[in-house]
């Protein structure tokens, strides 16, 4: 593990700045890169979890299986970062479409303007 | 046991054939579409044989060693074959209704891919015994939600999809920094494994924290009550299949059966502080707000939305009170709300098809045209109202008789009001829109089509006999086992790993 | 768009191919080095992306590239579902097959059974997605036939 923890203190920081430019912010595409800073704040903190001090990377070599823990860092949560990165280019692409059409149809990237369902 | 990929296969197999097939024969996607659903309900028919023990699938053929799971595995107990269950075969509805019913939208191509991959990724997050596999397939239900929400693209419906989209996207994240910090809280990502390991450090504060991260997110998904505020947007915007999807399997599967699997089953829900007074609390306050705030409301679809909040409150509230009694009420009023709220909004989307409009002033007097959708529409309101003898009535008697045994005499009373108060906005649509005078813009309309009836009439079949789930034989089959793996609590893991 | 200016034309003839067999190099080790299939994937839109933005999108206007790309894209996700499914002939969903018929050293490039034909089709499905989603959003205008 990581020996200081203020490495996790700085990326959860990074996840409540993404997280008040969603709850904040007026214009559209504002709110999308919020929503695209918190997912790369996640990440950062599966990458960071990961780490073990006086590691490699996790590929094996000829007798490499003696004690892997003590070479290798994790490799589950790199897998888990190339995923979540997939999911959220997805998530993105699909957002940002939206808020070009959006723009189409009212003229405005401004939330404030774009209500016709209430109640 | 080799059938359980094939829930996933199946589906994305023919999603992925679609988009091909599609320039050959423009009928393709209905038969595909229709075919691969009808599939998947005989399958999950099949497997209620197998209710009663666990089975697991090793994917990759890669087996315990010293019973530690080291590759991904798909679990099947009693819980999983009733939601599977509910899944397939109500999706099997929504297709056949999509048939007619998209006509009047542009690609149906299109729609059936997305709706195949709706469904794979809702029986992925069913049959997922490690988180991740859980996330991947709530990120894919998630995604095709998203676009099918949006469908026919006019400005009401892209404005409601991008709230829906910015909340769920939210909600995706506090999830995954869960489960971040369960992988550094326990070393392992299984479900049944992390069981074991959390036994051992129940209430520490990194338990709490974890604990409290994945309830904001999966609350967010099931649209409970200070968290609910993209389902009256998103749920009317949707074309009626897909509204019928939403309210009676999305939010289900998504919200109320993760909550179930990880605090009843990972966690242990006696060990973590006064969580069963956090979902006590939740659910009566969605059950009291959004009944009040349908009563008010001028749009069919948006009423039956707002309902919707309301009855997954019961289904919370019974699961906050947490005895054996109440978990049989919340897993049978699960079932029967999901066949209700589809049979409800599916006659919404025949009343749109016919006239083309869901505002309740302007409708009236239906039932001289459309007599199959104004009795299926009965059947259904009251059965939700909780009339006896129809299904909702002996799952809310359930509920009442639960909360009273336990001693919570107030909420039981204010659960009674709040059936009275939905029995009044019941009969306020049934009122404005079916009976009264038709006024003179419809003087044309016709019956909808025969699939669309069809799916109706077995939908409202359902709806009244749903109360012999309960006897104690037919019980025994299929709500017997589910109601006994959200009580071994713990025992999971003992039971997945074979122990 | 309009493309841009001759210096720029020249240079992204010579680079884009070079990007391009970088992208499938990536892919191709994916189970030596960093890298695999969505990695690899990326480089290669990127390279056809680069194209577009220095010559201009007049010639991707046509209906045809986005049908292609969407083809590619459907076949590239089910050849990845043919072989988990082939995986069954030895009994499981997704087992290594090819490791059991013909094994390789380890650390050479014919080794680690389906890992190398997974990448492959990922790749070409990443890549030809991205392309279909850079098309749809910067080159075809609303209105015109998607």
């Amino acid at each position: 593990m990581i020996e200081s923890q203020w490495v996790f203190v700085l990326a959860i920081l990074l996840f409540l700045i993404g997280l008040y430019g969603v709850l904040v912010k007026r214009n559209l595409i504002k709110i999308v890169i919020g929503l695209m800073i918190m997912e790369y704040a996640i990440n950062l903190v599966f990458a960071l979890i990961g780490y073990r001090s006086e590691g490699t990377s996790p590929i094996s070599f000829n007798g490499a299986e003696q004690n892997a823990a003590a070479i290798f860092v994790d490799p589950l949560p790199q897998a888990l970062v190339l995923t979540a990165i997939v999911i959220g280019l997805g998530t993105t692409a699909l957002l940002v479409s939206f808020a070009v059409r959006i723009f189409e149809k009212y003229d405005t990237f401004d939330v404030r303007k774009i209500r016709k369902l209430r109640g | 046991m080799n059938l359980l990929p094939l829930f996933v296969i199946m589906p994305l197999g023919s999603a992925f054939l679609l988009p091909v097939l599609n320039r050959l024969w423009k009928g393709f996607p209905s038969w595909i579409g229709n075919i691969a659903t009808a599939f998947l309900t005989g399958l999950s028919f099949w497997v209620i044989q197998y209710a009663a023990e666990t089975k697991t699938f090793a994917v990759g053929g890669w087996s315990l060693a010293n019973n530690i799971p080291i590759g991904i595995i798909m679990v099947m107990d009693g819980l999983t074959v009733l939601m599977l269950l509910v899944v397939n075969f109500i999706g099997f509805m929504a297709t056949l209704f999509s048939v007619n019913y998209m006509e009047h939208y542009t690609d149906k191509g299109k729609y059936f891919t997305l709706f195949l991959l709706m469904i794979a990724g809702l029986n992925g997050v069913v049959l997922a015994g490690d988180l991740f596999n859980l996330f991947v397939f709530l990120e894919i239900t998630a995604i095709a939600s998203y676009s099918l929400v949006a469908f026919g693209v006019g400005a009401e419906e892209l404005e409601a999809s991008f709230k829906y989209q910015v909340l769920g996207g939210t909600a995706s994240a506090f999830i995954l920094l869960g489960i971040a910090f369960f992988y550094h809280a326990t070393g392992t990502l299984n479900l049944a494994d992390a069981t074991n390991v959390i036994a051992g450090k129940s209430g520490s504060p990194e338990i709490l924290f974890i604990g409290t991260l994945f309830l904001v997110g999966f609350a967010l998904k099931a649209a409970l009550m200070p968290f609910h505020a993209w389902l009256p947007d998103a749920h009317p915007s949707a074309p009626a299949p897909i509204s019928a999807m939403l309210s009676g399997v999305v939010i289900k599967v998504l919200g109320v059966y993760t909550l179930i699997r990880l605090f009843f089953n990972v966690f242990g829900v006696d060990t973590i502080v006064s969580f069963k007074e956090i979902l006590l609390f939740l659910g009566i306050l969605s059950m009291v707000v959004g009944g009040f705030l349908a009563l008010g409301q001028k749009d069919f679809k948006r009423l039956l939305a707002y309902s919707s909040i309301s009855q997954i409150g019961y289904v919370i509230f019974a699961l906050g009170i947490g005895s054996s009694l109440a978990i049989l009420g919340a897993l049978f009023y699960l079932i029967s709300h999901a066949v209700f709220k589809s049979l409800l909004f599916l006659n919404s989307g025949a009343v749109v098809y016919a006239t083309d409009s869901r505002d309740l002033n302007k409708l009236g007097g239906l039932y001289q045209k459309m007599p199959v959708t104004t009795t299926t529409a009965m059947v259904g309101s009251l059965s939700i109202s909780g009339l006896p003898p129809m299904g909702g009535f002996w799952g809310k008697l359930v509920i009442i008789l639960a909360a009273i045994e336990a001693g919570h005499h107030i909420l039981a009373g204010i659960a009674v009001l709040i059936s009275i108060v939905t029995l009044a906005y019941y009969l306020k649509v049934l009122r404005m829109v079916y009976f009264g005078v038709l006024k003179k813009a419809f003087q044309n309309i016709r019956e909808v089509p025969f699939l669309m009836c069809f799916s109706m009439i077995v939908l409202a079949i359902l709806s009244i006999g749903l109360g012999i789930l309960l006897l104690p034989q037919v019980r025994d089959i299929l709500l017997g086992p589910a109601v006994q793996v959200v009580e071994n609590g713990i025992d999971y893991a003992k039971v997945v790993l074979g122990g | 768009m309009r493309g841009m200016t001759l210096i720029v034309k020249c240079i992204t003839q010579l680079m884009a191919p070079s990007i391009l067999v970088l992208g499938i190099y990536v892919v191709f080790h994916g189970h030596l080095t960093p890298g695999g299939g969505f990695a690899g994937g990326v480089l290669m839109a990127g390279s056809f992306v680069l194209l577009i933005l220095a010559y201009g999108s007049d010639k991707v206007k046509s209906d045809s590239f986005k049908n292609r790309a969407s083809l590619l894209e459907s076949l590239g996700i089910f050849l990845f579902l043919f072989i988990a499914i082939m995986g069954f002939l030895q009994g499981s969903f997704f087992k290594n097959v090819f490791n059991e018929w013909l094994p390789g050293e380890s650390g050479e490039l014919w080794s680690a059974g389906i890992i190398p034909l997974c990448n492959i089709a990922i790749g070409v499905e990443v890549a030809a997605a991205l392309f279909a989603i850079f098309i749809t959003l910067a080159v075809l205008k609303f209105g015109e036939k998607l």
